[in-house]
């Protein structure tokens, strides 16, 4: 299917859908188009850039203010170093958890989830302690979270055959071989969550550094998620749906193109207890994870003040030398300049993809950021006047799920809210391309009109929410053409990633493509790390947060 | 005498006919609410199908009597079972009862649209037409009134809506079994009509016979007793019946109260909290919007307000204004003492900071995720924030003997937070065993005295409220959280261990 196709039948199953209504078509509600600078990013590769007109020094510098760079600024400021600047291209910090606001309720545009961190996620307890949602020791088997944040029952519910049932799981109409291989499967990830090899590191740890590296593990990179699950006897095709759910939805990529080292990641690698919830639970917020971007944002500024300049495209980073610093230059398009900032320090925490544009006759690290495939995004916001009409079954969940769904299902951003009867809410849709190559996403996402989008989301969620259409005042849609990276076999074992891994004299990297994959704990991590890093080639004495 | 016969069965006919629609129009009133809506969409749809049916008269061209007689007994059995299994049918599951209604509506108008044009042409053969047209509406027209009349004043109240429909289904058969009788010589094979109309009559008279079990049978959606307020409100379809000097009040199908043993409970809710806080001038009250538990706190003269916070305005509205409803709660709640707040709860505390001396937390039982909110430990963290400091707060826990481990999560989710907690429990006949909790910042003692009328507590006797016999005696269960909402799963659970 190319891309005229895909918009072909986008539009043609609009149509259909309106004409199937009988009475007058619902207008679509009114909503904006919004999206990563696109001008912006693409200027880099124009390059039509004037020569710095003005040179200054900076000890450390951090680009890009997603959660590795703010880590990164996190780490530094808490270990009392003050001499850093954070730049970042959007008009805000956050990066992929950046959330929305309106007289409803603050709403995610990105990741809206963190799960209880794992044991050795000691830099994510850390911080959740500093922000107040971790209590007591932060080093505990069992911590105590503040139960504002921990998910509220129902948390997942999925919609098939018309009924709502609790848990994502398909269990009406599954055969009992079919449950067998549920069981199976569930005992198969426990054994990998419990598995640690000789030198007592686990399976799959997370962050997953400090996952163990026995080849037979290792192995499992080389096929995929979908080819695993085959050659392991597992052929229910339940499971295979909800494998290949949970892959799109944490790596908008389907099982098929997973490695299965990263799809076993994904349901080995939790194991985080709280004293007052099940191990299950996740933390959230109305506005995602932007409660967490706020929590650094303000901790960076209580300890050392503003540290971040938004607005600021990096469109070069010379080649970095022992003897010099790093001559980094950017764009500010607000006063329409641009400015050459000396780094004796460099952290690159945006997105890898850029590395080709930015690195220039740099080709060890421009041939490895090319190997990186990128999954496309797109995030829809619809405020709703008051909660939906609901189909029969389970009670409204956190994250809904429709099985038989193009999109990803809705959270809820009202959710965590203590009411009797929701009112108002909003419902954060997702939406992978999973379906088509990354390169034909990009163009729909870059090609296709909002009214298309809402039409297509009104059009699913209808079929769970009669009233939908009636009640949505607006449809905010959100496209992201690299939005994570995909780890497709071969990723996590390759030279490539390797390449972005390493400790350089002056160049770090702190995103979460380094893991190869976009988890807030990876992305966390990789920013902690590399400013421990910097901190020990500067001298500077702190205390670690990894282990 | 063939003649009057006849036109004396139309008479019959009709006024079945129109107590088939009425008993329809009734029957979605009661269920569904609105009944203008349901009278008018109803009787609409009845009287186009009634057309249909006289349209379709045309294609009966052959055997007259019989397809009559046949006609009858189709109309005798459907009519006559109509009420009896939609109200089954709304019992098993609300949501295919209006689709099924509107069929019945329409197959019981169609038969009906059939008799009088077949009773006019059977009787054209002895009548002039001016005269056949003239008789036969007569007795159509005076049939409908007397039902119309008798079914309000008599068959309603004295049957109920499943007998009268039985009672006129038998009435259809028995003008089909005399038609047989009266047609013996023209009609070839009255034995096969007879059989049949035989059954239909005998089906008819068990079920008449069997409504009593058949309603208790259907259980709490069949309101066996007069339905003298019945309302869907946004939040809920508030239904008051009577039965003699009986009130009761349904939300949502679940029995709240019945006047006459209403006070135990009441008086269990608010004396042995309030009795021991003579100090006490501040009180809220959570849900509770029909002023009972209002009436018992305004006993005590040193309270100087009282905030009611209920959810649906069309609760307070009733309770503040029908007459048996306002003489119930002594008119509690045009006290200018007390101040009702349509609003919810759980908003309404987030947002408002005033302290209390006694909260008296009256929620429905935690039978979904949404009330499940109202009993968590985060809830009590909230509600202990509005508590003064001697103050003491009471809660509604459900059963401790149907649902024991429900009762004592509540107490455990109390303790949680740090409150302390004192169960205890009462008889109420029309609930059974039922449960409280009282939790305050410090130790509780019991009332030694009251200083207001009690009709049910004693100070010899409240010391037994708070013993616990061995089958109600404390178990072991988790704090209710909002992340897991532990008393939903234990009180479903229970609860189909009683009801099944």
């Amino acid at each position: 299917m190319d891309r005229r196709d895909f918009l072909t039948a986008v539009a043609a199953a609009g149509a259909a859908s309106l004409a199937g209504c009988g009475s007058a078509p619902i207008p679509l509600p009114p909503g904006d188009l919004l999206g990563v600078s696109l001008d912006l990013g693409h200027r880099l590769r124009a390059r039509n850039f004037a020569p710095p007109g003005e040179t200054r020094q900076v000890p450390v510098l951090i680009v890009g203010a997603g959660i590795g760079g703010l880590a990164a600024g996190w780490k530094l400021a808490r270990s009392g170093f003050a001499d850093f600047l954070i730049v970042e291209l959007e008009s805000e910090a956050g990066g992929n958890s950046r959330a929305g606001n309106n007289a409803v309720s603050a709403h995610p545009w990105g990741a809206h989830y963190l799960p209880l961190p794992t044991r050795e996620a000691t830099a994510v307890r850390e911080l959740l302690a500093e922000l107040g949602v971790l209590q007591g020791d932060p080093r505990a088997v069992q911590p105590i979270y503040d139960e504002r944040y921990l998910c509220a029952t129902p948390q997942e519910r999925l919609y098939r055959h018309g009924r709502w049932q609790e848990g994502l799981l398909p269990q009406t109409g599954v055969s009992a071989a079919e449950r067998h291989q549920y069981q199976q499967f569930s005992e198969l990830m426990e054994d990998f969550r419990l598995r640690r090899d000789g030198l007592g590191r686990r399976a799959f740890a997370l962050p997953m550094a400090l996952s163990s590296r026995a080849p037979e593990l290792l192995a499992l990179d080389r096929i995929s998620m979908r080819d695993w699950l085959l050659a392991q006897g597992f052929d229910s095709p339940h499971l295979h749906w909800y494998v290949n759910y949970a892959c799109r939805d944490d790596y908008g990529t389907g099982s098929a193109a997973v490695s299965a080292w990263a799809g076993i990641h994904y349901f080995a690698c939790r194991d985080g207890e709280a004293q007052n919830a099940g191990s299950e639970t996740v933390l959230t917020a109305p506005a995602g994870n932007a409660w967490l971007v706020a929590g650094m944002l303000r901790s960076i500024k209580a300890r050392v003040g503003e540290r971040l300049l938004t607005r600021a495209l990096v469109f070069q980073v010379a080649a970095s030398a022992r003897d010099r610093p790093i001559a980094v230059d950017l764009y500010l398009p607000g006063e329409e300049r641009t400015l050459r900032l000396l780094a004796e320090q460099l952290i690159w925490a945006a997105p890898l993809f850029l590395v080709p544009q930015v690195f220039t006759g740099q080709d060890a690290l421009q041939a490895a950021a090319r190997s990186y495939s990128y999954a496309p995004w797109l995030v829809a916001n619809l405020t709703l006047s008051r909660f939906p009409d609901d189909r029969a079954g389970a009670a409204p969940a956190w994250d809904n799920v429709l099985y038989d769904g193009a999109g990803l299902g809705y959270v809820v951003a009202t959710h965590q809210q203590m009411r009797l009867r929701p009112g108002a809410t909003v419902f954060t849709c997702y939406r992978a391309f999973d379906d088509m190559s990354p390169q034909q996403g990009r163009e729909a996402l870059r090609d296709t009109p909002r009214e298309i989008w809402a039409e297509q989301i009104l059009a699913e969620l209808e079929q769970p929410h009669p009233d939908i259409r009636q009640l949505t005042t607006r449809l905010d849609v959100f496209r992201n053409g690299h939005a994570m990276a995909r780890p497709l076999p071969g990723l996590i074992t390759g030279a490539a990633r390797q390449q972005f891994a390493i400790d350089g004299e002056r160049l770090r990297f702190a995103h979460a493509d380094v893991s190869g994959f976009s988890l807030f704990e990876e992305a966390q991590y990789r920013g902690v790390l590399a400013a421990e890093r910097t901190l020990r080639r500067l001298g500077v004495s702190f205390r670690s947060s990894l282990g | 005498m063939m003649n009057h016969a006849l036109l004396f069965s139309v008479f019959i006919v009709a006024s079945c006919g129109l107590a088939y629609e009425l008993i329809a129009g009734a029957l979605a009133s009661y269920l569904l609410g609105d009944s203008i809506t349901q009278f008018s969409t109803v009787i609409g749809t009845y009287l186009f199908a009634m057309g249909i049916g006289s349209w379709l008269s045309r294609y009966i061209e052959k055997h007259l009597v019989a397809r009559f007689i046949q006609v009858e007994l189709l109309v005798g059995v459907l009519g006559g079972f109509s009420a009896a299994v939609l109200f089954f049918l709304f019992a098993w599951s609300p949501a295919p009862f209006k689709l099924a209604l509107y069929l019945a509506v329409v197959a019981i108008g169609v038969l009906v649209g059939l008799e009088i044009p077949l009773i006019m042409r059977i009787l054209k053969r002895d009548l002039v037409f001016k005269d056949l047209v003239s008789q036969v509406l007569t007795f159509d027209y005076l049939g409908a009134l007397a039902v119309s009349i008798l079914f309000p004043v008599l068959l309603v109240p004295h049957l109920g809506l499943m007998r009268s429909g039985l009672l006129f289904g038998l009435l259809n058969v028995a003008v089909a079994l005399w038609a047989c009788w009266l047609f013996r010589q023209q009609l070839q094979n009255t034995g096969w009509l007879r059989v049949q109309g035989g059954v239909s009559l005998l089906a008819l008279l068990a079920a008449f016979t069997a409504a009593g079990e058949l309603t208790s049978l259907a259980e709490a959606h069949l309101y066996a007793d007069e339905i003298v307020h019945a309302e869907n409100t946004p939040y809920q379809r508030i239904v008051v019946t009577r039965w003699k000097d009986d009130l009761r009040l349904h939300l949502n199908n679940n029995l709240q109260f019945s006047s006459r043993d209403e006070y135990r409970y009441h008086e269990a809710l608010v004396h042995p909290g309030l009795a021991t806080l003579p100090a006490a001038g501040r009180v809220l009250v959570l849900g509770g919007g029909d002023g009972l538990a209002l009436r018992e706190i305004l006993k005590y003269p040193q309270i100087e307000s009282v905030t009611l916070v209920d959810l649906d305005p069309a609760m307070t509205r009733l309770f503040a204004s029908a007459p048996p409803l306002r003489k119930l709660n002594q008119d509690a709640l045009h006290s200018p003492k007390v101040q009702v707040v349509n609003a919810d709860g759980l908003q309404w505390l987030e947002e408002n900071d005033d302290l209390f001396d006694f909260v008296v937390v009256d929620f429905p039982d935690p039978s979904n995720f949404a009330i499940g909110k109202l009993y968590s430990a985060a809830f009590y963290r909230l509600l202990e924030k509005h508590l003064a400091g001697g103050g003491l707060m009471v809660v509604q826990s459900t059963s401790p003997l149907y649902a024991r481990q429900s009762f004592w999560c509540v107490v455990t989710t109390l303790e949680s937070v740090g409150l302390v907690a004192t169960p205890y429990h009462a008889l109420v006949p029309s609930f059974g065993e039922w449960g409280f909790v009282l939790a305050g910042r410090r130790d509780y003692r019991p009332p030694q005295s009251y200083t207001v009328d009690t009709r049910f507590l004693s100070p010899e006797t409240t010391p037994a409220l708070f013993l616990f016999p061995k089958d109600m005696a404390r178990v072991a269960a988790e704090v209710n959280r909002l992340n897991n909402q532990v008393l939903v799963r234990y009180f479903e659970h229970e609860w189909r261990q009683v009801i099944r």
